[in-house]
């Protein structure tokens, strides 16, 4: 298992929030008596410092761990191994039962990809912006109708927004309110999982704006999870590039997109259809399929599909090592592609 | 440039919807004009409730309850408009369309036709093999769970193939999928399209698909065509949705510029503005804009645009 270290966990600045080592499990139950028979390893081994006012992109395929992850840091699963941790303060750790105070859960948002699915349809959305700050008693001297107007107003809603429900907003919306809830309680962070990727090209683009504008305004910072690299590379400072539960490369955003490590990384980077980019077959097309987390391949978990792969990558798991902050694990990562 | 004949022609198509116990049905498509080429491939882009998998819907009479043909014509080749054999879709979650229940190779026998099902076995290995599968006799044996979504598209493709079809209809075939298995599957379609000699009819909201693999697009703006030409347009286009469009997305290149959302939200069904269905949203909206719907002029090669600002001068103007 881990190696045994002096110090389980290196140092952070005084308020970053600190992934440390963090694996999620989902048991596999079998037969009559539901005995477990394995495990899903979802998230293996990942550790990634979030300084605050930064914003992290968190990319990858679908079944790549991301969400995962991204539940796991606002506290909606237990780790199988590893801490969350803000500064000093943990907020989950392996072996600790799931319960954060409502102090922490404060601190940490997130919002979700299908704003639908989110948004209670029997409250209004002035009850839907407000119910964190009633319940966190964050009101002060505010009625909810007011708070709810300012916040509302601070995602591009007017007054006549108040006593409507979810189903009569549009779906950008219905996404600007999911946001405007998440900012009502000024966390320090929030997980957007795939926030933009149900929305239609000209909205998506007003969401993403309005998320970096927030972020200018209250220095708010985000996990952005996401598979497309475009959107990504718009908000991110720094990029993370996940595989099969692994951070596969991590570096400043325009560095993985610009000068990608790792051979994921590029194959993912190649596959994206742009405007006046390479047409029909004249591009490089990533063989296979990624492998099950039930049953990960020994070695290097890439190594089945890339086309660099040699000895070492099927026995050994390559650590993620670089210089001047761009990160990648990956045997071959000093090669000519 | 003169074109061989297409396959299908569709003119001024008008589908409007009526609502159980309505009074006035409430149009869905307006004046859509397109053809399709053999081994040709075109695009209809727009953004969600633009009315573009009605018109595809329209082709093969799959329109759902309550929306009909109110107007135009769809001309085609005996036997083309039968939807699985001269007509064949793709949908955007294979998920649903396989039968659970049925192993994958049945499912795509059954949609052959007679002729080949006498040696079905050969032409269900072909077909799994054309559409990149190096194991056809696994696949054939697999139920629709044991498969991936990709692995689960492609065999809706080869069920669609199974008709010998001369019109594929594509109807948001990788919106599902991940990037690394859309591209796979992009290269795939348009390799069918060229050595099959297949009229392909892709139905898509990504501008970057659409770049990739089309030869012609019609982009489609609240149930209207908005402009229309070889993908090339894309390069320069006119109408100010467009343009909008290709500002807002996202771009991978180094020296992207700020992304520019379009103000404003596609309206409603039933709730389109008078005049061009765009005004609202645009930024060169002039009064007129608002009374009048603008008809598609003609420019160079086969471009077209429905725009009053930028409208292309017609023949008689242009020539002192």
């Amino acid at each position: 298992m881990a190696p045994a270290a002096p110090s389980p966990y290196p140092a952070a600045p005084a308020d970053a929030l600190a992934i440390e080592r963090v694996s999620v499990r989902y048991p596999i139950r079998r037969g009559v008596f539901a005995r477990v028979r394995g495990a899903v390893h979802a998230v293996e081994d990942v550790t990634l410092r979030l300084a605050p006012g930064e914003t992290i992109g968190l990319a990858g395929e679908s079944g790549c761990g991301k969400t995962t992850l991204g539940r796991a840091v606002a506290g909606l699963e237990p780790l199988a191994a590893g801490r969350i941790a803000i500064g000093d303060r943990t907020l989950s750790e392996a072996g600790r039962p799931l319960r954060r105070t409502r102090a922490d859960r404060r601190r940490i948002q997130m919002v979700f990809q299908d704003p639908l699915a989110a948004l209670n349809p029997r409250l209004t959305a002035c009850d839907l912006v407000t119910e964190g700050l009633a319940e966190h008693g964050l009101l002060g001297g505010e009625t909810r109708e007011e708070a709810a107007a300012r916040l509302l107003a601070e995602v591009g809603l007017g007054q006549d927004a108040l006593w409507k429900y979810p189903f009569e907003f549009s779906g950008g919306q219905r996404q600007r309110i999911c946001i405007a809830r998440a900012m009502a309680l000024r966390p320090d962070w929030v997980v957007c999982d795939e926030v933009a990727s149900a929305l239609d090209v000209s909205v998506q683009a007003q969401v993403i704006n309005l998320l970096t504008d927030l972020k200018a305004r209250h220095g708010v910072s985000y996990l952005m999870i996401g598979h497309d690299l475009g959107v990504l590379r718009h908000v991110s400072d720094r990029m993370a590039v996940m595989y099969l539960g692994r951070i596969v490369e991590l570096g400043p955003a325009d560095a993985v997109v610009d000068r990608p490590l790792h051979p994921y990384t590029r194959a993912l980077l190649a596959a994206v259809p742009v405007p006046g980019g390479p047409r029909g077959t004249a591009r490089k097309v990533l063989r296979g399929e990624p492998p099950s987390a039930a049953n990960p391949p020994p070695g290097c978990p890439f190594h089945p599909r890339c086309p660099l792969a040699r000895g070492e990558c099927r026995r050994a798991m390559p650590g993620l090592a670089g210089d001047a902050g761009h990160l990648v694990a990956c045997h071959r990562a000093g090669d000519a592609p | 440039m003169t074109a061989p004949a297409p396959v299908l022609s569709a003119r001024d198509l008008r589908i409007v919807y009526r609502a159980p116990g309505a009074a006035a049905p409430v149009p869905v498509v307006e004046d859509v004009s397109f053809d399709l080429h053999p081994g040709r491939m075109l695009a209809l882009v727009g953004e969600s409730g633009c009315g573009k998998s009605v018109t595809a819907a329209a082709l093969g009479g799959l329109l759902p309850r309550g929306m009909e043909l109110a107007s135009g014509r769809i001309d085609a080749a005996p036997g083309v408009l039968r939807a699985g054999r001269g007509l064949a879709y793709v949908f955007q979650d294979p998920g649903e369309c396989l039968d659970p229940v049925f192993r994958v190779g049945r499912q795509i026998v059954e949609a052959m036709p007679p002729a080949d099902r006498r040696h079905s076995a050969d032409r269900l290995r072909a077909l799994l093999v054309q559409v990149g599968f190096h194991d056809p006799d696994r696949v054939a044996r697999s139920y629709p769970h044991q498969l991936s979504g990709g692995m689960q598209q492609r065999a809706m493709l080869a069920m669609a193939l199974a008709g010998r079809p001369r019109i594929l209809v594509a109807d948001e075939p990788t919106t599902a999928l991940d990037v690394t298995v859309q591209a796979r599957l992009l290269r795939l379609l348009a390799d069918l399209q060229r050595s099959g000699n297949l009229a392909v009819l892709l139905i898509t909201h990504n501008l970057g698909v659409v770049a990739e693999v089309a030869d012609d697009l019609l982009v489609m703006y609240a149930g209207r065509a908005v402009e229309s030409g070889p993908v090339s347009l894309l390069s320069s286009p006119r109408h100010p949705y467009v343009e909008g469009l290709l500002r807002a997305l996202p771009r991978l290149a180094p020296d992207a510029p700020p992304l520019e959302g379009i103000p404003g939200q596609v309206p409603a069904l039933g709730r389109r503005p008078a005049g061009c269905p765009f005004h609202p949203r645009c930024p060169l909206a002039r009064p007129g804009c608002a009374t009048a719907v603008p008809h598609p002029t003609r420019g160079p090669a086969g471009h077209t645009v429905a725009c009053h600002v930028r409208a292309f001068p017609s023949p008689s103007e242009s020539t002192p």
